[in-house]
């Protein structure tokens, strides 16, 4: 009986959907508020997060005349799916994760471009000029970060010696100095991670002054407050990739401290991506394609050559 | 990939008032570009010649909510001209105060809009922050905000106490130290770089042919100030550099501009630790003229004209108002052009384009070629009817 309910339980309730929901939502709110103080203003309650997204759900659905119906409406649902499955193979209450196989870093690598792949297809399918030049440069940011992100996690998957999640989070709880070692590849997948969030630096695809909402500008109602949520999950789900491949996951601990272990080294993952947000301005799309096989491509490399040499010694 | 046309306005995030840019895109870069103004059209030139000379001075102070002084003092000018009016030097003094301290609040709030355009919400906050302490001088000298009403046909209506000085020159102070530190940003900020460097090129031979004004034709090395070339109230008297930069491009008007508030604040630094004694008005009959004046201002946003035809009665005969933003306009379909749909709106901002400055009464039927002049009847009657047609019944 219960074998047949955990399924169930892991994917709905802890670590997926409805956990990651609420969590979300409260990095959301920190996100902000820590916005809001370091630009000297008040920022809004901690209830804000959950009022917009209510608010949001209760809209009423808009659907362009020329738009695709069943893929308009499905796509933000596909985005989600795609990263609550990423949340079973990372470590969240102890460096085992509940799926974990070997190889399963490459799949959470490519559930991770799950999403991005429908920002884009939710703005070409929207049909108008904003949301089709917003998904255009979604897709051309996309070359940008992803090669940078996909680099910059095979520097310590070399060290462990396995491409999976739990294994790399277990070598490092066992060599805690190369943590240390592996801070250059840390920053580059910093930085992509920010690309791919969409975030300031790099939030061109829905830069709101050039192309008022880019990919998203004809989506409304429930729809959006979807995708908007995918969005925020992305951002746990990838503070918590980050830090079970360069932060060694939970360490030694399980149960409740391991958990809120995750939930400490989660935040403050987020907060460097708040730091990032607030301390630059937006640069342009093609900005973004050179920077980052300019600086965050070599930087990857260095880092695979700098693990190969420590790995042969 | 096809060519697409997309409207920038009139109605747009980026624009904080309506006008029109036609980009035609390939990709991401902008083939042409066209400027349509006349959404924000009100009448004023007209409205102005129904009312008296000191009922005028309101309504000019409206045309635009950031350069109200400026448009002011601009028509002042020309009125006193005509009228022969020995203003008070003190008058004068208070006049040139209030019109560097709107140099400040203005340069301060296109910085933050600048940054804002950027997506460099930090900077955008900070600015607006520290421009309320310009505005809080602005109020204790004048009661007001933004239409200060400070100026009158003869001098100005509220003189500068002890106190009031003090406490200016206090605020000043902090500002000075502000600024410096955006200085700091505006020229080390590596994304702030990246996005204005080489961004909206208009170079110095353009910009001549062009006519650019302001800060933007400092920007590209032409050293134009209407305070240095043709001194009115007491800038003769003043030391101020002319800010001027060679780069041509958004990051030289941005340099160009806090520069500039950094002149401004060292001028009223001067202006107020030696103010001349004496009355602050004289009194100047209902009746002006017959003559007329044109009248050159420097105002934030760059050269005003304001021509004033007096015949001799309490009403102008015309008043022609040329605003800073159309001299601007016109070269910015070159700024635009070659460039990227991302650098557009900066591109924009650079000029600081004041829309409600800009537009005026004219009709011109481009099939017809035809043009017309409305008088004030008959411009209600078709506004009404404009509205009519759309729909909208006045009840």
């Amino acid at each position: 009986m219960m074998d047949a309910i955990m399924p169930v339980i892991y994917i709905a309730i802890f670590p997926g959907f409805l956990f990651l929901a609420i969590y979300s939502t409260l990095i959301q709110w920190i996100d902000r508020k820590l916005t809001a103080v370091m630009h000297n203003r008040v920022g809004p309650p901690i209830y804000q997060p959950i009022a917009d997204f209510i608010k949001l759900i209760s809209k009423e659905v808009i659907i362009p005349d020329n738009a695709d119906v069943l893929m308009f409406k499905s796509l933000p649902y596909i985005a989600i799916a795609s990263i609550l499955v990423v949340i079973l193979m990372v470590p969240v209450y102890s460096n085992d994760a509940i799926i974990k196989f070997s190889g399963d870093l490459i799949v959470v690598i490519y559930l991770l471009t799950i999403p991005t792949v429908t920002f884009f297809l939710a703005g070409w399918s929207s049909t108008s000029p904003y949301s089709t030049i917003g998904s255009m440069r979604v897709m051309t940011q996309l070359f940008g970060y992803e090669v940078p992100l996909f680099l910059s996690v095979a520097g310590p998957c070399i060290l462990a010696g396995s491409w999976s999640v739990s294994d790399i989070a277990k070598y490092f709880t066992e060599h805690p100095s190369m943590i240390l070692v592996n801070i250059p590849s840390f920053i580059a997948a910093l930085l992509a991670s920010q690309g791919k969030l969409e975030r300031v630096p790099f939030d061109a695809p829905h830069a709101k002054n050039e192309v008022v909402g880019g990919q998203f500008t004809e989506y409304s109602g429930r729809p959006l407050a979807m995708f908007l949520l995918s969005i925020d999950i992305e951002m746990v789900v990838l503070a918590s990739l980050i830090n079970a491949i360069f932060l060694g996951g939970v360490f030694n601990f399980t149960g409740m401290i391991g958990f809120l272990l995750f939930l400490i080294k989660t935040t403050f993952v987020c907060l460097i991506f708040i730091l990032f947000k607030v301390a630059m301005a937006r640069v342009r799309v093609d900005q973004v394609v050179k920077f980052s096989w300019k600086y965050l491509v070599p930087l990857s490399i260095f880092q695979i050559l700098l693990n190969l040499y420590i790995k042969l010694k | 990939m096809s060519k697409i046309q997309i409207p920038l306005g009139p109605q747009h995030p980026a624009l904080k008032e309506p006008e029109n840019f036609a980009l035609v895109l390939d990709g991401e870069m902008i083939v042409d570009a066209t400027v349509n103004i006349g959404y924000n059209h009100r009448g004023v030139e007209k409205a102005l010649e129904n009312r008296n000379y000191i009922q005028d001075i309101y309504l000019i102070e409206r045309i635009c909510g950031i350069c109200s002084h400026s448009h002011v003092s601009c028509y002042i000018n020309a009125v006193e001209e005509i009228a022969k009016v020995d203003v008070p030097q003190r008058a004068k003094a208070i006049r040139t105060i209030v019109g560097e301290l709107e140099r400040i609040h203005s340069h301060l709030l296109w910085l933050g809009v600048a940054a804002f355009e950027l997506g460099y919400d930090t900077l955008f906050m900070y600015t607006w922050r520290d421009r309320e302490q310009v505005l809080d001088c602005l109020e204790l000298l004048t009661g007001n905000r933004v239409n200060y009403g400070i100026n009158t046909i003869g001098g100005v209506r509220r003189d500068i106490t002890k106190e009031q000085a003090d406490e200016i020159l206090k605020k000043i102070k902090y500002l000075h130290e502000r600024t410096s530190y955006y200085v700091g940003v505006v020229t080390e900020e590596p994304t702030f770089l990246a996005r204005t460097q080489n961004v909206g090129k208009l170079p110095k031979n353009v910009a001549l042919e062009l006519n650019a004004v302001g800060p933007t034709a400092r920007a590209s090395g032409i050293e134009i100030d209407v305070r240095k070339d043709n001194p009115y109230f007491i800038y003769d008297q003043l030391d101020f550099k002319v800010i001027t930069y060679n780069s041509e491009d958004v990051f030289g008007r941005a340099v160009v501009r806090v520069l500039e508030i950094i002149e401004s604040i060292k001028m009223i630094e001067q202006i107020l630790k030696n103010l001349p004694e004496g009355p602050v008005s004289v009194k100047v009959g209902w009746k002006i003229g017959p003559g007329e004046a044109v009248s050159r201002y420097e105002a934030p946003r760059g050269e005003d004209i304001h021509y004033v035809k007096a015949n001799g009665t309490e009403y102008p005969e015309r008043v022609k108002v040329r605003a800073p933003t159309l001299a601007n306009f016109q070269s910015l379909p070159y700024c635009l052009k070659n460039g990227y749909l991302a650098d557009a709106i900066i591109t924009i901002a650079a000029i600081d384009p004041c829309m409600s400055c800009t537009d005026r009464a004219i009709v011109y039927d481009i099939k017809k070629g035809k043009k017309e002049v409305f008088d004030w009847e008959e411009l209600r009657k078709y506004s009404i009817e404009f509205y009519r047609r759309k729909g909208i019944k006045f009840s």
